[in-house]
């Protein structure tokens, strides 16, 4: 969960009259990408060439399933966690899950040893280790290398968590 | 009707029907074999039968016209369905400088032929729209077989076909209320009242395009097909009642459906619609008179080599606006070249006109040589390895 500004290139949108709409951005690469969305919902990725940006050196043509099973392997999931992340925030308050880094402090010891809450005012409402949800855990829940930690509060009191958390500030 | 008449009546008509169906059929799968649209087929077929007397057509001939007149409706139909008034509009505010340049460099040659064969002036101005429309069914089907819909060329090239399917909402029923003819002031007031319908038309379809669409949007395949094919052929009729061309009435039917009905509208449509136009196609070159062929051959050849020319040069500019490269520029330009089933339909407006005949065999030698060549240029233009220094992109290309 390192990273938490997505950057995202700029889109450009241009319309094709009776065809659909092409979708393009230029990658970090220098390549220019392009995915044309057909009014009837096939899908063309496109890359051009770099000797005549106007052509496509590869075209790939995607049915709607196609175009699901790719997303997925590109990782639209994380996406979909960032957005979700992004959508607890309710009232100023919101939820947030942070890794134990491995070799940090938190690593070992206790919730409480840790005062978390004293310190930052976020509250650690859950813990998933190796993938099982330990919901409301003790104070004296002891952190390890690797937990997930699901905590509550202000954004900015999130923010401080995961300095002593993930980044071992 | 078929049904009343004598059991041979009925026996011959269904085999001539037959025949003709079956003939298109087989035009129709060496067109795809050969990899090309099956319109300079039709028409090339119309030519040989039709002059020779090979096949003799009596009984289903009524019947055979009228589906040539129906084939006509639905492919305007289908190319107003095609577009949504946005796309319509949003084409016409960021190309209008390309298509104007398009009606100008295109149909000046076929207006200036007509004069110099000596034609009166309103086949000269048929001539001309002959010449300026090229044909969105070849374009929009090379742009697909080439793999070229991504390219960035692309658009300035479907825009301007949308301009000019705009152009022809204005150009046909201006010419049909000429054909109509009489003293100038008569002449005037039913271009005047053609314009005015088509406006009447067109606002109340973009108006009211969302309540027709609910309205014909039916459960069933069945019901939305005829419901769609009444409302077409009745706004036509009404059209036409009015000397405003029928084919605009359609166009504008297809412009206003939207949404689902659009589309299921268009899967539902198109096999009719083939049908009726390859009638259409085969029909128009069987009128032809094959005694008017070999004089229309050699200006038919000089028109088709300037129209090429024209054609490439409003391509190349249309793409140059929008900032593309010299290779982009020459494949949007030569993939315009193609003219087809609109040409058709204007020559055969004016098919009973004093200078029709030649009309007809002109327009017919010039889209064959244009159809088949058009996609075989563009296809000869990707190949051609030019280098040269590149502009830059414009920022804006939507």
């Amino acid at each position: 969960m390192v990273g938490h500004t997505v950057a995202v290139s700029e889109v450009r949108e241009i319309k094709l009259p009776g065809v659909g709409v092409r979708h393009e951005f230029d990658a970090e690469s220098g390549d220019q990408l392009a995915v044309l969305v057909h009014h009837d919902g096939r899908r063309e990725i496109l890359s051009y060439d770099r000797d005549d940006p106007d052509a496509c050196s590869s075209v790939v043509t995607l049915s709607h399933d196609d175009s699901r099973t790719l997303s997925e392997l590109l990782g639209a999931s994380q996406v979909s966690e960032e957005v979700a992340e992004a959508q607890h925030d309710v009232d100023g308050q919101s939820i947030t899950w942070i890794k134990i880094a491995p070799g940090c402090s938190a690593a070992g010891r206790s919730i409480s040893e840790g005062e978390y809450r004293t310190k930052t005012g976020a509250s650690v409402v859950a813990v998933i280790r190796e993938g099982a949800p330990v919901p409301l855990p003790d104070p004296d829940f002891t952190l390890l290398d690797g937990d997930l930690v699901v905590a509550v509060g202000p954004a900015s009191a999130l923010d401080e968590l995961r300095q002593l958390l993930e980044f071992c500030a | 009707m078929i049904l009343a008449a004598g059991s041979s009546d009925a026996a011959l008509a269904f085999i001539e029907i037959g025949g003709l169906a079956l003939g298109l059929a087989i035009l129709s799968r060496i067109a795809s074999r050969l990899g090309m649209t099956a319109v300079p087929l039709y028409l090339l077929a119309g030519l040989i039968f039709g002059g020779g007397g090979l096949a003799e057509i009596d009984v289903s001939q009524d019947f055979a016209e009228l589906a040539a007149e129906i084939g006509v409706l639905l492919l305007l139909f289908t190319l107003g369905l095609e577009y949504s008034d946005v796309e319509l509009r949003d084409g016409l505010r960021s190309d209008f400088p390309s298509g104007l340049v398009d009606m100008v460099l295109n149909a000046a040659p076929g207006v200036i032929t007509g004069l110099v064969l000596g034609w009166e002036i309103l086949p000269a101005v048929l001539l001309g729209g002959v010449t300026w429309i090229s044909s969105s069914g070849i374009i929009s089907k090379s742009l697909a077989d080439l793999g070229r819909l991504g390219f960035r060329e692309t658009p300035s090239v479907l825009n301007l076909l949308v301009i000019e399917d705009l152009a022809m909402a204005v150009y046909l029923p201006v010419v049909a209320a000429l054909i109509v003819g009489g003293t100038v002031a008569e002449t005037v007031t039913t271009v005047v009242i053609a314009l005015a319908t088509v406006g009447i038309i067109l606002a109340a379809a973009l108006r009211y395009g969302r309540q027709l669409s609910r309205l014909l949007l039916a459960e069933s395949d069945e019901a939305l097909l005829l419901g769609v094919f009444g409302v077409t052929l009745l706004v036509a009729g009404a059209a036409q009642s009015l000397e405003v061309s029928g084919a605009v009435g359609a166009f504008l039917v297809g412009l206003a459906l939207s949404g689902q009905a659009e589309e299921r509208a268009m899967r539902l449509v198109s096999p009719l619609r083939d049908v009726f136009a390859g009638t259409f196609f085969l029909f128009f070159t069987f009128t032809i008179d094959p005694s008017d062929l070999p004089s229309a051959a050699l200006p038919a050849s000089i028109l088709a080599a300037v129209g090429i020319a024209t054609k490439t040069l409003t391509g190349w500019y249309a793409a140059g606006r929008r900032g593309a490269g010299t290779n982009g520029r020459l494949r949007a330009g030569t993939i315009l070249v193609a003219r087809g089933e609109f040409s058709i339909v204007i020559a055969a407006l004016g098919a009973g006109l004093v200078d029709g005949a030649e009309l007809g065999a002109l327009a017919a030698t010039y889209v064959l040589i244009t159809a088949v060549g058009g996609p075989l240029i563009t296809k000869f233009a990707e190949r051609i390895p030019v280098r040269l220094p590149r502009r830059r992109r414009a920022p804006a290309e939507a």
